[in-house]
């Protein structure tokens, strides 16, 4: 079951940070898969820390690491088998002793990505998908990073380059090449705490407009001393008279689900971080954890209180590894000042899997499985983290209620619409001027945020992320809150000279890629939505086709388990129904059909058996 | 159990609370599709063919437990459509023959075609490249066949709990895979239990091939559903 605390500070566990996926082959695989196991108590929750560190020790997780890892854990292998190749960081192949993780999101698309990529295949010697030869460097792609605001970027042995030109890879790979620690290829480091000794990171925090609630300053552990004062029923008394709702996007809330989790009756709670903020496009969590990360744990042991937790778990997504030690330290540094006197924070580890952002799906990955979601009812409120109540809210959120508790629910009110109370943090990025966090008031208009931005030529935005809704100029009036244009924070600038379709394709392969899997609708439906959208970018679409994907959106979007089927068909539905023209454009008027049969593509194959050349031009 | 009342589609009904929307509907002679549904197993709501709207929102029949009072909409031209559209992506999602296959006429992905009068999906064909599994020495599991429902991952586990079937990889590459070792280990019992569990031709004892002819099976005669409406 459960092991509790973490060992604050403990930097013996720093293996992801540097040799993240190193390759040391070791004598005695099997002892020290062994070793791995024992050293994180066979305990079935750890999983992906035992899979991660058997990466890091034997460059991948082989068929027989994997068998090993079973037999130690006493799981069947097919168990193991189905984590390890759940998630995108973990590989049963070799990764190479540096493995670089290219960020393959729309804006790094915007920002430069194909040039990065042909430098990186060009000065290692081999292409996107493979490892060179020697086994020394590894070349992979990566959904956001969250790094939006500085791409290209890409994460090398768990250490994140931005800002990428073909020079920066040169040298990078140079030193890769001469066997230098990836960390020393880090020549300046970013604005901020990235500074700092632990991080020393070249993440710029790019903070370009600071509110009233997370980013002004208050005094450490005077909210938790604040709420210590008060009752836990008037904690949450105080969240409900905020309206404060979640800040992951979805907007439940929050003084509700802390009710229901304390009302909820188990033999402890929990309080889970969401810190797995995977929708491209967002990246306030990350300014977040690097510069107040002690406002967010003061957050969660407001929250405990509030729910009757004693213990909390931050699952930070993989890509942010960097900042674990960093954290650890804060941790180790609140519990010496006494703010978590009575509350202990253990951070997870996530590996690489956008659907962990959906709650139930974090709690079964920080419980050590696959990332998929769970059927409802229960709610994680009433059955999470290993069965016990449990409140997963998004790393905002806690933030904000430190505000709230400090200032109280009525003042927060005052802020934002009726519907929408607050501020709201948005990662802007794209093509605009100044890409960065802005901490907005609820109901900021679309043309607002542009003007400060300075995004004035945009002729799209994307407002949510690839799950959120794609406008154009008519709407850019629109309001950014619950009853309007939604956002967990992402805001993606378009500007007069891309091709909006190339954007939604890459939105949808994102979610082909991302899909968990479990459910028809989504695991099928949206391989079957690009499929479609390739057709008619092609030109081999027809009126009827424009009808059908529309139509095909609606069945996945009404069919889907969980947000991510239910919401993964809205790049498609919301550019059909605001840049209509553009797929207009692209189809044949005048046809009913046409068809996609590719003759000399056909025949390729039984041509070069039989040694003869496809008559392509004669078909 | 407290007796609670339910609407189905306009239809009062009793049912138990604790029961979900698919066991009450059953009880009430109403067909609610299903495919990863099986009696007796814990629901996974994978395939989603029970859709069915309550207070406006779709629900899993299968995993939704009843509740006092609810209003059930399922038998409507949206909610057909939908279930319509699911057999269509799952027949295009795997590689089904049909004609050669050993559970021609017991297969309930072929029935569920029958019943929405399929006659082509809808949907381009993916024609995925998916493995055979004859390995072990009691069964054969065609990845070709498999709709992934997981009733063989809930309903068969070796005797001390562990899993012999499970999900690997994900999204639209995810697939059932076996633990040959423990698999190894079937008896012939829960080999045969395995294979009639599956709704599918995925997996199939060996050495027992076609012991009814093909005419003579489950859904040769009569509709899916036929049995409960």
């Amino acid at each position: 079951m459960f092991l509790p605390v973490i060992i604050f500070g403990n930097l013996e566990n720093n293996y992801f940070i540097g040799s993240f996926y190193s390759i040391i082959i070791k004598e005695g695989t099997m002892g020290s898969i062994k070793g791995i196991v024992e050293k994180h108590g066979k305990d079935k929750t750890r999983l992906l820390d035992i899979i991660r560190d058997v990466q890091s020790d034997l460059g991948c997780v082989s068929e027989e690491s994997v068998l090993q890892i079973a037999k130690e854990m006493g799981l069947s292998k097919v168990e193991v088998d189905g984590v390890v190749t759940f998630y995108h960081f973990f590989s049963k192949t070799p990764v190479g002793k540096y493995s670089v993780y290219l960020n393959n999101s729309a804006v790094a698309y915007m920002m430069g990505y194909s040039e990065i990529q042909k430098a990186f295949e060009k000065e290692v010697g081999c292409s996107f998908g493979q490892t060179t030869p020697d086994g020394t460097i590894g070349l992979f792609t990566t959904s956001c990073i969250g790094m939006n605001d500085q791409e290209p970027a890409a994460i090398i042995n768990g250490t994140v380059f931005t800002s990428l030109t073909a020079e920066k890879v040169r040298d990078i790979v140079s030193g890769m090449k001469s066997g230098k620690d990836v960390r020393d290829l880090v020549k300046q480091y970013g604005d901020g705490l990235n500074q700092s000794e632990l991080v020393k990171s070249m993440v710029n925090n790019n903070i370009q407009k600071k509110g009233q609630v997370v980013f002004s300053p208050y005094e450490t552990g005077s909210a938790i001393k604040k709420a210590a004062s008060m009752t836990p029923e008037q904690v949450i008394e105080e969240m409900k008279i905020s309206n404060l709702r979640g800040r992951g996007g979805a907007g439940f809330p929050t003084g509700m689900k802390w009710e229901f989790c304390r009302k909820a009756e188990g033999a402890k709670h929990y309080v889970v971080c969401n810190a797995d903020e995977g929708e491209p496009g967002t990246f306030k969590d990350r300014v977040i954890l690097t510069e107040i990360p002690h406002m967010l744990f003061e957050g969660m042991a407001i929250a405990g209180f509030a729910v009757g937790a004693k213990e909390g778990i931050l699952y930070l997504r993989a890509e942010y590894a960097y900042l674990k030690a960093y954290l650890e330290n804060v941790l180790s540094d609140l519990k010496k000042k006494g703010v978590l006197a009575s509350f202990d924070i253990k951070i997870k580890l996530g590996a690489g899997a956008y659907i962990c952002g959906e709650e139930s799906a974090l709690i079964e990955s920080a419980e050590g499985k696959r990332g998929e979601p769970r059927n409802r009812p229960p709610f994680p409120v009433q059955y999470g983290y290993l069965g016990y109540p449990t409140t997963v809210n998004n790393v905002e959120t806690f933030c904000s209620a430190v505000k709230i508790v400090l200032e109280g629910g009525a003042w927060y009110k005052k802020m934002g619409t009726a519907q929408s109370a607050g501020t709201k943090l948005l990662s802007v990025s794209g093509d605009c001027k100044k890409p960065g966090i802005y901490e907005v008031e609820f109901g900021t208009t679309v043309k607002t945020l542009l003007e400060e931005c300075e995004g004035r030529t945009a002729v799209a935005v994307q407002v949510g992320g690839p799950s959120g809704s794609c406008i154009g100029k008519k709407d850019f009036g629109r309001r950014i809150c619950y009853d309007d244009l939604a956002t967990g924070g992402s805001v993606i600038i378009i500007g007069p000279d891309r091709n909006i379709l190339d954007v939604v394709h890459n939105f949808m392969e994102f979610f082909v890629e991302e899909s968990c899997g479990w459910c028809v609708p989504c695991r099928a439906g949206n391989v079957l939505l690009l499929k479609k959208l390739e057709k008619i970018m092609n030109g081999k679409g027809t009126k009827s086709d424009l009808e059908e994907i529309e139509s095909w959106c609606k069945i996945v979007k009404a069919g889907s388990r969980c947000g991510l089927g239910q919401t993964s068909p809205n790049p498609i539905l919301t550019t059909l129904q605001n840049f209509r023209e553009i797929y207009d454009s692209k189809i044949n008027k005048d046809l009913d059909f046409i068809t996609e049969f590719d003759f000399a593509a056909a025949v390729k194959d039984s041509c070069e058996a039989a040694g003869r050349k496809p008559h392509a031009e004669e078909h | 159990m407290k007796e609670i009342t339910i609407k189905i589609d306009g239809k009062e009904c009793k049912a138990k609370s604790g029961q979900t929307i698919v066991e009450a509907a059953k009880a009430n002679g109403i067909y609610i599709p299903t495919l990863c549904h099986y009696d007796g197993l814990k629901p996974a709501g994978t395939c989603r063919i029970c859709t069915v709207k309550v207070g406006g929102r779709n629900m899993a029949a299968c995993t939704t437990p009843v509740g006092e009072g609810m209003v059930i909409e399922s038998n409507t031209p949206e909610l057909e459509e939908i279930r319509k559209a699911i057999v269509e992506m799952l027949f295009v999602e795997g590689n089904h023959m049909c004609p050669t296959c050993e559970k021609s006429g017991n297969c309930e992905l072929q029935a569920m075609g029958y019943r929405y009068r399929m006659m082509v999906p809808r949907f381009p064909y993916l024609f995925p490249v998916r493995p055979i599994n004859a390995k072990t020495p009691k069964i054969y599991i065609d990845g070709n066949r498999c709709i992934q429902c997981l009733r063989c991952a809930r309903g068969v586990l070796a005797p001390d709990g562990k899993k012999i079937f499970g999900l690997v990889k994900r999204g639209g590459k995810a697939m059932i895979s076996v633990d040959e070792e423990l698999a190894a280990a079937l008896t012939d019992e829960q080999a045969q239990k395995a294979m009639d569990m599956c709704p599918v031709g995925a997996i199939l004892r060996k050495e027992a091939g076609f012991k009814v002819p093909i005419g003579s099976r489950k859904f040769d005669s009569a509709q899916i559903g036929s049995d409960i409406e």
